[in-house]
């Protein structure tokens, strides 16, 4: 299936929960809305025509205009085609809907963006820190992080 | 003879409930070990919480993040996407080529750079050639957790030719930031397509020797058949890739799948287990699907080496790269499995984001599925196949 | 081997200090602790397999704290991990030596100026003996490290360690 038709199986089913795309770039990608994101996910992964079984990558990004972000990369092994999703939430309000239940797979990827960017995933079963100790303070990745000069006692800069 | 197809006995199914001589039952507690951070069997430095019940495994809780570098804040830090190449290297120290390739490979695809075609040669040898010392390491290793020391041995003893490959065309043991974005550093020596003929030639009847030695061993069958199954469609819904994936009877391999370089002018076989010696997906069918692919690399090596074409090994491409505003996901097939690059460029000469989807990472996460009800020894075999490099899991 | 048998090439008597006595014993099988963090790691495998041979100077790898007279740390040293170094360091037993293998345990490596979860040096959180360079050093070089910390045990004297206790 190419994307254009992918995107009007979404939109048939879900409609205003797809908010923009960009279909003719090197990687089409598709906007979600962050508080569906569990619906659209078992659709896309049990739809016959569909049948995204195969969730490539999971990253979290800073845009650094106030917004973070997670772009999911999802594959067909059945069919063979691939479909980038997009979902964004506000720094002051980072809450996005977990897919954990749909891909197993998702389950340690939201706690690494969780650890990174500080994104909480609604009814993720197991919410915590995965790279960075539990008491570290901020979100490393973000763009406004800065290093801490002391951690247990230890000189962290150079 | 070996009798196959054994299943596990009835204790396995029954946590909780021992039987003394006289039938009566035995209520036990559970435990909670720590099999910490330093520990000889777990490849590095990973903690797992296991909660057992006498011998038998309940829970495993896998806990990372011992080797966390900050890859990704180091990658959006740097000047040039070139210098990004030596940190893609750490990540998974074992397979420095395929993960340089990988990360060079979305450079050039997000910019729609060709490259010459002897680089793509060299990169398939280098490539291959790194996925055989990576196996060997892989199968050294899960000897010695199993209680062999003598293939350890062999395996290191074959790899240092590889190595010795490698520090003739570009200077370093193991950690080479040799393929750049855009070709390859050096070109290869002289003696180069000489020497590595002789090691194909050296290293076939090695495999035999190796496998007379650990792999139909009644005792080293006995530990992995039948142990950590892991299921079809869980496998799917995980992600695994790899041989994990290929363990487990799915065909599945970038290199014929979602291709890439020159791999399809060359004739090989992809390796899938088939349940020889126990069910299908246990750790017997990851590990011989992991001997398998050391042959078929070495078909892939010879074939490469025979129809090498001459030309210059670098593109004309600037000193500083600048890509366009754009994103890309690029995915390779590293000898644990799909190695995926993320790149978001915004136009200027570092990068924006960078997240490596490495191989290991999900693999280690399809942990505590398998390990359940199996034994404290088991886990060791389990966590062996996995083939985990935490370099890359905590990158 | 080479020091005895020349002892042993005029007559069967050879004369010489405890302390003497003592630190040839104790350069001659230093117990070394499994300690690999990260790439380091597989140099030092390296080193212990055939093609180098780390057991001919008497460095046998034990996986128990508690048993070793040497620690290689070989690899990064994270944050999170710093603890627990400085645990397996307390568990092993005196007279014992920290060899630091590797550009990251010396100095952070090629972390140091970004990595916020990084320790710059595992000199620390623990006192270190030899510093061997190198991203990765090759396993002549381990060799090497092992040998100048054989000169510095050579070197002690049970007089003056009792003083600096």
């Amino acid at each position: 299936m190419t994307s254009q038709e992918i995107q009007d199986t979404l939109k048939s089913k879900f409609g205003d929960a797809v908010l923009e795309s960009k279909l003719d770039a090197q990687q089409p990608w598709i906007k979600i809305a962050t508080n569906k994101a569990k619906s659209i996910g078992f659709f896309l992964r049990d739809e016959p025509s569909l049948q995204f079984d195969f969730m490539s990558c999971l990253s979290g990004v800073d845009y650094n205009d106030g917004s973070l972000g997670i772009v999911y990369h999802l594959y067909s092994m059945v069919h063979k085609h691939k479909i980038v999703l997009k979902a964004s939430c506000t720094k002051d309000n980072p809450h996005i809907q977990s897919v954990s239940d749909v891909w197993g797979t998702a389950n340690w990827h939201e706690r690494e963006a969780f650890d990174m960017f500080g994104i909480y995933f609604d009814e993720h079963p197991d919410l915590r820190r995965i790279l960075c100790p539990d008491d570290y303070p901020g979100f490393p990745l973000r763009k406004d992080f800065k290093v801490p000069e002391f951690y247990n006692g230890m000189k962290v800069p150079y | 003879m070996i009798d196959s197809k054994v299943l596990p006995t009835d204790y396995v199914t029954q946590p909780g409930r021992f039987r003394t001589s006289t039938g009566k039952t035995l209520k036990t507690d559970e435990m909670i070990i720590n099999m910490g951070p330093q520990h000889p069997s777990t490849h590095g430095v990973l903690r797992l919480e296991i909660v057992v019940d006498g011998e038998i495994v309940v829970d495993v809780i896998p806990h990372i993040g011992y080797l966390h570098r900050c890859f990704e804040k180091h990658a959006e830090h740097m000047t040039n996407y070139q210098q990004v190449i030596p940190y893609a290297d750490r990540m998974d120290y074992l397979a420095s080529m395929n993960n340089d390739w990988g990360f060079a490979l979305a450079v050039e695809r997000l910019m729609k750079i060709e490259v010459p075609p002897r680089v793509e040669y060299i990169r398939v040898i280098m490539a291959e050639l790194q996925r055989i010392a990576s196996h060997l390491i892989a199968v050294g290793t899960f000897g010695i957790d199993m209680g062999a020391f003598t293939p350890f041995l062999w395996c290191f003893r074959d790899r240092e030719h590889i190595l010795d490959l490698f520090e003739m065309t570009c200077g370093a043991r193991l950690l080479y930031n040799y393929i750049w974005v855009g070709g390859v550093s050096h070109d290869l020596p002289a003696l180069f397509v000489e020497k590595a003929k002789d090691f194909c030639k050296y290293f076939k009847p090695n495999i035999v020797e190796l496998n007379n030695l650990l792999t139909y061993n009644e005792i080293f069958v006995k530990r992995t058949a039948n142990v950590g199954v892991l299921p079809k469609d869980v496998a799917v819904n995980f992600a695994c890739s790899g041989p994990m994936l290929r363990g487990s009877g799915i065909s599945w391999d970038l290199r014929r799948d979602d291709p890439y370089g020159v791999y399809d002018k060359f004739e090989w076989e992809v390796q899938i287990g088939k349940g020889e010696m126990g069910q299908v997906g246990d750790v017997w069918d990851r590990y011989i699907v992991k001997v398998r692919e050391m042959e078929q690399s070495v078909k892939i090596i010879e074939q490469a080496l025979a129809a090498i074409p001459e030309g210059n090994v670098m593109s004309a491409i600037p000193k500083r790269i600048r890509p366009d505003h754009g994103e890309i996901y690029v995915r390779t097939e590293s000898p644990r499995g799909e190695l995926g690059f993320y790149i978001i460029s915004d136009g200027s000469t570092s990068p924006y984001r960078v997240k490596a989807r490495a191989p290991a990472f999900v693999n280690l996460s399809v942990l505590p599925e398998i390990a359940q009800g199996c034994m404290i020894a088991d886990l060791v075999a389990i966590v062996g196949s996995t083939d985990i490099v935490l370099g890359e899991v905590d990158r | 081997m080479g020091l005895l048998d020349y002892k042993f090439e005029s007559s069967n008597v050879f004369i010489t200090s405890l302390e003497n006595l003592l630190n040839w014993a104790r350069l001659s099988s230093l117990f070394q602790m499994q300690f690999g963090l990260a790439c380091c790691a597989i140099e030092m495998m390296a080193a212990s397999a055939s093609n180098f041979d780390i057991m001919r100077f008497g460095v046998i790898p034990r996986a128990t704290p508690r048993q070793t007279d040497v620690m290689i740390v070989a690899g990064t040293v994270t944050l999170k991990m710093a603890s627990r170094i400085k645990r397996l360091y307390d568990q092993m037993a005196e007279p014992r030596y920290v060899i630091s293998m590797g550009s990251c345990s010396n100095c952070g490596g090629p972390y140091w100026e970004h990595g916020y979860h990084v320790l710059k040096g595992v000199d620390r959180v623990i006192p270190v003996d030899v510093y061997v360079p190198g991203c990765p050093p090759r396993p002549e070089a381990l060799l090497e490290g092992i040998m100048k910390l054989q000169e510095k045990v050579r070197k002690e004297s049970m007089s003056k360690k009792a003083h600096k206790a």
